[in-house]
């Protein structure tokens, strides 16, 4: 963790540097893809200035820009239920909740930018439909249960997906992760204490919360990202040390989990074919429908239209707004210039 | 200090240092985009100290930090390795002395 | 600006950003820690709905009456508010913007738990929740200004320029209030509403002096805003009873600051009070606007459809 930089855009390449010719950048390379290479195997951290492969920075970009969308784009299904939260208290933590998915996003944001990459032009990449985020938002958020589907489960998997993303390779990222981990701790408890409730509730509250299990049950678990075996880019990443454990590790984990869990909810996973593997000490699930999973994620999901038209709008509302504060923070800097060379 | 004008509506990114509690030093927290520094200070409050983190922020405008050169590992940090007699523990012979 | 490192030896390195973690070992001891989190030390809904319960804290008829009318404003006004989470006009706002919401939000708690202890036709407190979500639109105490829909962001800074003042200077003085619950109440309040003010005279600068754009929505908004300001300075029997007793104070002995106060942040911003008539309100007496229905059947919906749950 030596030379740390702050800047979160690289600056350019310093002034005294002389002009390189293809030899000089030739050894640079060499000489970065060495120190790289010895980052990696001593599984230290590589910071937004050091040298790193090409492709090292694009699947980060890619990997760090769509969690930030999965944030802003995550807060929907939420937000949804503020404005009807069915007490006072649940209205305040899920506020509170929410808002905390738009700081982890800019906090991801922030990550990615470290790597050259403009927040609004990720932003536009998302509006445009380029952009990727986690499927799992474009299924609806019907009813109040489903508050706490999506805390004890979405952000269950999300934890457990992130909490080894704390170690990823590169350091903004992993330095995000560390905040976003500490402050989701709240984000699942407050679903599963949502089903918990509802569970000990009237007959129609206990079918309400078994209902948005049954739903979310399926989504949650393809949040871990397809199998392992069709799963080309795992590989690659985690020798990378960005990703630690494969996704059918982290689901199988995730999914034993959940078993004891829901025991405590009385409720039950609509899963017949969970069970402990005993040669393999791991947790193992039923099948999942894999081709509904690549539907939502091409764009065919109940929701996708919608939550890219609210962001949308959410953004374009916005412009005059960005342009005004940008424009008075000119007028202000030109002020004080002139009051500068007036005196 | 400038930060130059941005073109339309596109914030520059601050750098947003945090003091947990008094007595420590501002630790840098992450950053943020804000159009100005007014604007950076309270974001930054709002973002990094929802949950009672600070006594006190700094913002910086990102492109006003200079970094050393991370390609420069070697003259800038490695000098001071091998100069053992800057530390305590170089002095063996008064080990052992009481108060020393 | 007070950006200003203190000392220069500790600009000496930016050496320790580790935001607790080194490298990702993860030491975070709390030396070094950006992102140490507590959740802090203050009066919280939960205290006074407790001291409630206990019998420790009982407001007069007259004090949950006026607790009531500080609640619902504030409850509403949270409503409003947290409509703009996900929909702010850049990410750091939808964060400020929730925020303020939260704060109004808890305010309306501890008001309305504190207003439970005496209503209650059975002779029993009704918890927040209890008002919040069984009283229908007469029964709520909310005056015009908080009802009105968001409009545009210029529409929801004018409002929040012209709430904050006020109810900084309300939940100030009240902080002298010889109830002591309703002054716990407004000095954890008057902090938070403060830097209320603070967001919102920052944008109204902005806005008015930003583009001619934005120049042009934020006069507007304040033409929207403003024929519902005087009815926050009404006083009624209430008030006067209250200001009497010492428990509160006459709203209209709030006008003068508000007026210079804002006064100040318009001047500066080259604005000028719009030319536009008084409504003639009736919130504290049950007569409101066409809007809060519409509110208040979306926020109760859900606790309506299930009396008697438990969330």
């Amino acid at each position: 963790m030596a030379s740390q930089t702050l800047q979160s855009v690289p600056a350019e390449p310093s002034p005294v540097r002389h002009e390189q010719s293809p030899e000089d950048a030739a050894r640079l390379d060499a000489e970065g893809q060495a120190y790289f290479d010895k980052v990696m195997a001593e599984d230290s951290r590589i910071e937004p200035r050091d040298w790193m492969p090409p492709a090292y920075r694009k699947t980060l970009l890619r990997q760090i820009s769509q969690h930030a969308h999965s944030e802003i784009i995550g807060m929907q299904p939420e937000a949804n239920w503020i404005s009807r939260a069915p007490s006072l208290k649940r209205k305040a933590i899920l506020m509170a909740k929410v808002q905390d998915e738009a700081g982890h996003g800019l906090y991801l944001y922030s990550a990615a930018e470290t790597l050259g990459q403009p927040r609004d032009q990720m932003m536009q990449d998302l509006m445009d439909g380029k952009a990727k985020y986690s499927s799992i938002f474009n299924y609806p958020a019907r009813t109040w249960a489903d508050m706490g589907a999506i805390g004890w489960m979405v952000d269950g998997a999300a934890i457990a997906n992130q909490v080894p993303l704390c170690r990823a390779s590169f350091g903004p990222y992993g330095r995000a992760m560390v905040r976003v981990c500490k402050e989701e701790s709240f984000h699942q408890r407050q679903g599963f204490e949502i089903l918990l409730e509802l569970s000990h509730g009237t007959p129609e509250q206990k079918q309400m919360a078994q209902d948005a299990v049954n739903r979310w049950y399926a989504p949650a678990l393809m949040m871990f990202g397809p199998p392992d075996d069709d799963s080309p880019n795992s590989k690659q990443s985690m020798a990378w040390n960005i990703k630690r454990f494969s996704n059918d590790e982290l689901r199988n984990r995730f999914v034993g989990m959940m078993m004891e869990q829901v025991k405590v909810l009385e409720l039950t996973l609509p899963d017949k074919d969970i069970r402990f593997n005993e040669e393999t000490k791991k947790w193992e699930h039923g099948p999942l429908d894999w081709d509904e999973f690549h539907e939502v994620l091409k764009g065919r999901g109940p929701c996708n239209a919608q939550r890219l038209e609210r962001r949308r709008e959410a953004h374009q509302n916005g412009a005059w707004v960005r342009e005004a504060a940008a424009a008075y923070a000119d007028k202000q800097r030109r002020k004080q210039a002139e009051k500068v060379s007036a005196a | 200090m400038t930060t130059e004008p941005q073109a339309g509506n596109v914030w520059p990114i601050w750098e947003v240092f945090v003091r947990s509690s008094r007595g420590l030093s501002h630790v840098h927290a992450g950053s943020l985009h804000a159009p100005d520094a007014a604007m950076a200070l309270r974001n930054a409050r709002d973002l990094y100290t929802r949950r009672n983190e600070g006594v006190s922020i700094w913002v910086v405008p990102a492109e006003a930090i200079a970094s050393s050169d991370p390609d420069a590992k070697g003259s800038f940090f490695e000098s001071p390795q091998g100069k053992d007699y800057r530390h305590a523990t170089y002095y063996t012979k008064s080990e052992g002395v009481k108060h020393l | 600006m007070s950006t200003t490192p203190e000392t220069a030896a500790e600009t000496g390195g930016h050496g320790d950003i580790s935001v607790g973690v080194q490298g990702a070992s993860g030491s975070g001891e709390a030396t070094a820690s950006a992102t140490r989190i507590t959740p802090g030390n203050a009066l919280r809904p939960e205290d006074i709905a407790l001291a409630v319960s206990r019998g420790t804290a009982k407001p007069s008829e007259d004090v949950a009456e006026f607790a009531l009318r500080l609640g619902d404003d504030a409850l509403v006004l949270a409503q409003r508010l947290g409509h703009w989470i996900s929909r702010a006009p850049e990410l750091e706002e939808d964060i400020a913007l929730g925020n303020i919401a939260l704060d109004q939000l808890g305010h309306a708690r501890s008001f309305l738990s504190y207003a439970g202890g005496a209503l209650g036709e059975d002779g029993t407190a009704r918890s927040e929740d209890d008002l919040a979500y069984f009283r229908s639109e007469p029964e709520f105490r909310s005056v015009e200004i908080f009802e009105l829909p968001n409009g545009d962001f210029a529409v929801t800074i004018a409002r929040q320029f012209v709430v904050s003042y006020y109810q900084f200077e309300l939940y100030s003085r009240l902080t002298q209030s010889t109830d002591a619950t309703l002054a716990g109440i407004a000095a954890k309040a008057v902090k938070e509403v403060d830097y209320h003010r603070d967001h919102s005279a920052q944008w109204v600068l902005r806005l008015a002096q930003g583009t001619d754009e934005s120049r042009e929505k934020m006069i507007h908004g304040f033409k929207v805003i403003w024929p519902y300001v005087d009815e926050l300075f009404r006083d009624d029997e209430l008030t006067a009873r209250l200001s009497e007793a010492g428990a509160a104070v006459e709203p209209s002995s709030l006008r003068a600051n508000f007026d210079r106060l804002t006064g100040e942040v318009l001047a500066e911003a080259e604005l000028e009070v719009p030319n536009v008539q008084p409504t003639p309100g009736g919130g504290r007496k049950g007569l409101h606007s066409e809007h809060l229905g519409y509110l208040l059947a979306e926020m109760q919906v859900l606790a309506r459809e299930y009396p008697g749950a438990s969330w």
